[in-house]
């Protein structure tokens, strides 16, 4: 993991009390030693120029100075000047100037470089959990919202990197003024440095001010993103529905209350910031009040007193640097909480360490033990089921809607692990098998396709290797064969370099279903499992995939869960599922005959039409 | 792959989709004035009360001005005074410069609620008229930009806007006024050294065009690669279980990675101009300050100045420097913030193609639909034809099924008369009128489609099938589950009708989805259904059920199916059958199958042959 957690954020509920008000600015301070800590040459070199900046801009002054009494005042006295003299003027200010803009740029280059770079890792981090954590974390995380995440939230989190070298390095200004602050009078300068709890004071009124607001903000940020893409996910159904309108109200009403959350938060640095400005000029009124006593009091003179207001305007700038820093932790510490919750999520699906033992061309051994499963609590999906599918055998699992078929195969390809029971491949539990090789064992093809933004190549071989060489093209064809989609593949424009699109949308739902079970095929599996993946399939070309399924040269174990009964008849054996439970088993033929709710399910189509003699049954039996 | 710029990536699209214009408006082409102009008119927000916001800036710069002069005077003449400190001098300054802290604290916390306050109401107003807007494009035109790529720019191309707006904008007015009011008193004190002041920034003010060029540029990619970062980023998630089922976690991290480095590598170099182009600055202040005291003692050598006037002179440079600096900083956050602005116009800018003609458009008498195709075909931009020359009637009241095979155009069809899409060439008429002129809402109220894929927002079943009828109570979606013979489904719910469905509805089985889709529709009462697809995901006998539900529920309205289990097409009315984007047959199912060597009696016979099996 790229981010530590430096300190432990309080629930953040909590914002309102004194403990959290102080952790805010602690865990700001947290937050930015993470940064320095993940970069620290880049956050030398910013502070670096940072303080050549500032050294320069105090040689600027004294470079004025210098000039005014070796240049111009006897020039002016004596009516002449040399040549050089006005050259090393020339070249003393066109100097510092160059390497002020050194400076500049130094500090600004880096500061950025610092900043894109831990945006960089920590969106790396964030995304690296979003591929790890399991399906049922993803369920209750929507899609907006994980943008907003990496998006809005790391913004936030790495918001004070960009003023954090100005402010650092003008600590060092500041130093040499304080020091000199009290060279000159002890009291004046305890005066003046009156000015910094003031600056903690109105520091932590603004952090208890605005951390809630921000808080709240970065929530309605991830709303907003969740609606949004919700919203355009479902736009055709808006469309139909013509339901733009209120559409459009759910997503105002959100954004209506980040508004005014972020107007009042406006509101709130609206009076920071002229206070930080503020507080340094009013010091030096005190100090020049305080001073006319003092010399007049006899216990000072007037250049002290100059002197400590001159460096205290000087200090006024670093302290609004500073102010600028810490404007920023309330959003900082919000972001970077709000990214912990994702980095810390648990629930990381454990792997082992076992493999399937390789034996090429044959199918695997499919064993299913006791297995029960429930999402909500007393409310089981799956309960005592129990089933044996010898290699490369074919078992259909047939049910009604709701009856446990996709709850089955999500346990089958481990998107959930089961309540209790196991499922063995090969008499490997599924749970000891090594990341990566249930995949590489097995294929899934789920009941709705899922295309990524890719080409048709890139969407059959997602890379993959097999026994460690890559597809080839001719691979990619043939699986493409397998399911019918050659045809239509070779007609795109640009064969199996044409881009699909976002979830594939140039094509139709059929074609969909038919590159993802390519997808599948050219892995050769020795385990495939198929969820009611050719219902978007005319009957002709679903027939064609099946007679090259049955056909094939390979040797696979098969899991159809199907209702057509062309795809059942290709089972060796049918699992009958009604409520979550098997309620029979045996093969198609044998479950027609002794199970009247079975034989309801698979017949429907023929006893369609009460009354007319249904013309399928006059032809087809 | 190159870390850096790619091309648009945002507009995957298809290349044929940007040809013919059907791809979302990048906005690239608009100026950065036009930008602003334009930005102002959609969030007239921005404008209000502008003039006093102004005033105040004005006063909260001018208190800026005063303070550290009165301190100064303060210092010089009444600490510094002969004989001693001048204690009423001091006294009075104090109380200025008080008055003048107060004034330059409240008229800078006015200005900036103010900002607060009219920037983010404008730019609630830019994003919910541009997310309309979304909703208002044409399906295809949706479809050519990531969802992701969307999301950011309704929140974060937005969010960039909004800092400008509030630290930008106005201050940069200000900036200029006050590097006119210092030139004009550097010209009142000597012309000639004004004019060395300005030969000396001459460089950086020449060559702004050239850098506001390249920052556009710059931050134009930047924003396109944040686009494509969260459409990275949210495609895998919206396919988790497919990334997990085939293990291919380390592909798509590296495509996530390659795209968070673009973003990277983008914001990196744009930042480079910003910095070169602020850091200019920086080196004509010096050259300004060398220029005016070499200058200044040649002056005084020729008796046209005193070193009083250089000494006045360079403090009037710092007022002259200090403005610029800020001035071209905020044209350079400028260009950040225009981009952003620039990809929400887009969207704004994009034809809506299908327009509405609103209160003009006709509205649809309730009652069951006559449906007319005169002449349609249609082809996506840049593609073939996919349906050619349909003329196809269909009685009020009818119930129609379209066959075909994969790719035949059937489920064009479905489209054209729901007018996700319009005709190519030709018309659609319902109850007589062309769908280009009927009012949406009437369209809406009237024609109701049923896809493959119900899409399922993440919410209850009830707050889903309400989408069809906002006033439906719970008695009346248990009436239409009853009606659709789906109560015994319901009851096996965990929570009944309060069931979450998750995400896209994944909590649901594809088939589950495709019941409350139905629901939905059942609710929503149309005069015109459209079914594609609709129960191809539920069991069989299900599916006879629902179908015979169905069919008595449609009494009183029109239907049209488009089906690939021929179970539907016999107990239709009608069928008509599409082969390559033409009507090869129509007739009912008994009169059809019977056409010997016909495509309806191919698709038959293998349909039979599958069930018989």
């Amino acid at each position: 993991m790229t981010v530590e957690q430096e300190t432990h954020p309080d629930e953040p509920g909590l914002d309102g009390d004194g403990a959290s008000r102080a952790a805010t600015t602690r865990e700001g301070f947290g937050v930015i030693w993470v940064a320095i800590k993940r970069e620290p040459g880049v956050f030398a070199l910013s502070t670096v120029g940072s303080m050549l900046f500032g050294l320069l801009t105090v040689a600027d002054a004294w470079a004025l100075g210098w000039s005014t009494d070796h240049v111009l005042t006897p020039a002016f006295r004596d009516g002449e000047i040399g040549t050089s003299m006005l050259v090393a003027v020339f070249a003393i200010f066109v100097g510092i100037a160059l390497l002020r803009a050194v400076g500049i740029v130094a500090r600004r280059l880096f500061a950025g470089m610092m900043q894109y770079r831990m945006q960089a890792h920590s969106r790396r981090a964030v995304t690296r959990q979003y591929l790890t954590l399991p399906m049922e974390w993803h369920q209750r995380h929507p899609t907006g919202e994980l943008l907003s995440n990496a998006n809005s939230d790391v913004e936030a989190a790495w918001g004070p990197i960009a003023p954090l070298p100005m402010a650092v390095g003008t600590v060092v200004m500041m130093a040499i003024a304080i020091v000199q602050m009290f060279a000159a009078d002890l009291v004046l300068a305890l005066v003046g440095l009156l000015v910094f709890p003031a600056v903690i004071v109105a520091n932590l009124a603004y952090q208890r001010l605005a951390s809630p607001l921000m808080t709240r903000a970065q929530e309605l940020r991830a709303e907003v993103s969740e609606i949004a893409h919700e919203s355009f996910d479902g736009a055709m159904v808006v469309k139909t529905l013509g339901r733009e309108g209120e559409e459009t109200e759910r997503f105002a009403a959100k954004v209506h209350e980040l508004r005014d959350v972020n107007i009042r938060a406006g509101r709130i640095r609206a009076a920071f910031d002229p206070t930080l400005a503020a507080l340094p000029n009013l010091g030096v009124l005190v100090v020049l009040g305080i001073g006319v006593e003092r010399v007049l009091g006899g216990s000072t003179d007037a250049g002290a007193v100059v002197t400590v207001a001159y460096l205290l305007t000087i200090v006024s700038f670093p302290i609004r640097s500073i102010g600028w820093l810490l404007g920023e932790f309330p959003r900082s510490v919000v972001g970077f909480r709000r990214l912990s919750t994702v980095l810390e999520a648990e629930g990381e699906m454990p792997y082992g360490d076992r493999s399937v033992p390789d034996v090429p061309g044959t199918g695997a051994r499919l064993e299913v033990g006791g297995l029960a499963y429930s999402y909500v609590a007393e409310q089981p999906l799956l309960r005592d089921v129990s089933f044996t599918v010898e290699p490369g055998r074919t078992v259909a699992i047939v049910g009604a809607t709701a009856s446990g078929k996709s709850t089955l195969t999500a346990l089958l390809t481990r998107l959930v692990d089961p309540d209790r029971g196991r499922i063995t491949l090969d008499g490997v539990d599924l749970r000891d098998l090594d990341r990566g090789e249930l995949a590489r064992v097995s294929g899934v093809v789920p009941q709705t396709a899922f295309l990524f933004d890719d080409t048709v190549r890139g969407n059959v071989t997602l890379d993959a290797r097999v026994d460690g060489m890559p597809l080839t093209d001719d691979d990619v064809w043939e699986a493409l064969r397998a399911a019918q989609a050659d045809g239509f593949v070779a007609a795109l424009p640009h064969g199996l370099d044409t881009q699909l699109g976002e979830r594939g949308t140039s094509l139709s739902g059929g074609q969909r279903q038919r590159i993802s079970l390519a997808r599948a095929l050219v892995r050769r599996p020795r385990l495939l499992v198929l969820d009611d993946a050719t219902s978007a399939v005319d009957p002709e070309v679903e027939a064609r995939i099946l007679a090259a399924l049955r056909h094939g040269p390979s040797d696979t174990t098969l899991v159809v869960v199907a209702y057509r009964k062309a795809t059942i008849a290709l089972a060796d054996e049918v699992v009958h599922l009604e409520d979550g439970r098997i309620v029979d088993r045996g093969t198609h033929a044998e479950l027609l005959r002794r199970s009247p709710s079975y034989a309801r399910l698979v017949n429907a189509y023929e006893q369609a039409e009460p009354g007319d003699a249904p013309v399928s049954v006059e032809v087809g039996s | 792959m190159s870390t850096t710029v790619k091309a648009p990536a945002d507009a995957t699209g298809t290349a044929a989709a940007a040809r013919s214009g059907t791809a979302m408006d990048s906005g690239e082409e608009m100026a950065a004035l036009q930008t602003l102009r334009r930005g102002v008119q959609i969030s007239p927000e921005l404008r209000e009360g502008i003039g006093w916001t102004l005033v105040l800036a004005v006063l909260a710069s001018v208190g800026q001005v005063i303070v550290p002069v009165v301190v100064q005077q303060t210092l010089d003449r009444g600490l510094g005074a002969d004989g001693g400190p001048d204690v009423s001098f001091v006294v009075w300054m104090g109380v200025i410069a008080a008055a003048a802290i107060a004034l330059t604290s409240g008229a800078s916390y006015l200005m900036t609620s103010r900002l607060f306050r009219t920037s983010e109401r404008g730019l609630a107003t830019l994003r919910i008229k541009a997310f309309r807007h979304v909703h208002d494009l044409p399906l295809l035109t949706q479809n050519t930009e990531r969802r992701g790529a969307l999301v950011s720019r309704v929140t974060s191309d937005v969010d960039q806007v909004s800092q400008f707006l509030v630290f930008g904008g106005l201050l940069f007015v200000v900036s200029v006024g006050q590097v006119l009011i210092a030139t004009i008193v550097m010209a009142i004190y000597s012309w000639q050294l004004a004019l060395v002041v300005w030969i000396a920034f001459a460089p950086l003010f020449l060559s702004i065009r050239w850098f506001q060029r390249k920052l556009s540029e710059a931050y134009g990619v930047v924003r396109r690669q944040m686009g494509s970062m969260l459409s990275a980023i949210s495609e895998p998630v919206v396919g988790a279980a497919v990334v997990r089922s085939y293990a291919v976690e380390a592909r798509t991290q590296a495509r996530i990675d390659e795209a968070i480095d673009g973003f990277r590598a983008a914001s990196t170099r744009a930042q480079r101009f910003t910095v070169v182009s602020f850091s200019l600055g920086g080196i004509s202040a010096g050259l300004a300050n060398a220029g005016v005291i070499v200058i200044g003692v040649l002056l005084g050598f020729a008796d046209q100045m005193t070193i009083g006037t250089v000494l006045a002179f360079a403090f009037l440079v710092t007022l002259f420097v200090g403005p610029v600096q800020m001035g071209t900083q905020i044209l350079t956050d400028a260009q950040n913030a225009i981009a952003g602005w620039r990809r929400v116009i887009g969207i704004l800018e994009t034809p809506a193609d299908l327009v509405d003609p609103g209160e003009d458009g006709e509205t649809l008498p309730r009652g069951p639909v006559d449906v007319r195709f005169e002449g349609v075909s249609f082809a996506y931009p840049g593609g073939p034809f996919v349906l050619r020359d349909i003329d196809l009637d269909i009685a009020a009241g009818r119930r129609v099924a379209v066959v075909g095979e994969t790719g035949s155009g059937k489920s064009t069809v479905a489209k054209l008369l729901t007018r996700l899409m319009d005709p190519t060439e030709g018309a659609v008429l319902l109850d007589g009128v062309d769908v280009r002129r009927i009012a949406a809402r009437s369209l809406r109220r009237s024609v109701v489609l049923v896809p493959q894929e119900g899409f399922l927002f993440d919410d209850s079943i009830t707050a889903n099938v309400r989408y069809g009828d906002l006033d439906a109570t719970e008695a009346d979606i248990l009436a239409s589950a009853d009606e659709l013979g789906l109560s015994d489904w319901l009851a096996t719910l965990p929570a009944g009708l309060a069931t979450q469905v998750g995400q896209r509805g994944e909590s649901l089985s594809a088939g589950e989805r495709q019941l409350v889709a139905l629901l939905r529709a059942h609710l929503a009462d149309p005069d015109l259904l459209v079914l594609d697809e609709a129960t191809s995901a539920v069991d069989p006998a299900l599916e006879m059920r629902i179908g015979r539900a169905l069919e008595r529920l449609m009494s009183g309205r029109t239907s049209v199916t488009i089906a690939h289990r021929l179970s539907t097409a016999e107990s239709a009315d009608e069928v008509v059958v599409v082969d390559r984007g033409r009507i090869v047959q129509r007739g009912p199912h008994a009169e059809l199958v019977h056409q010997e060597g016909s495509v309806y009696a191919g698709l038959h016979a293998s349909w039979v042959a599958q069930q018989g099996a």
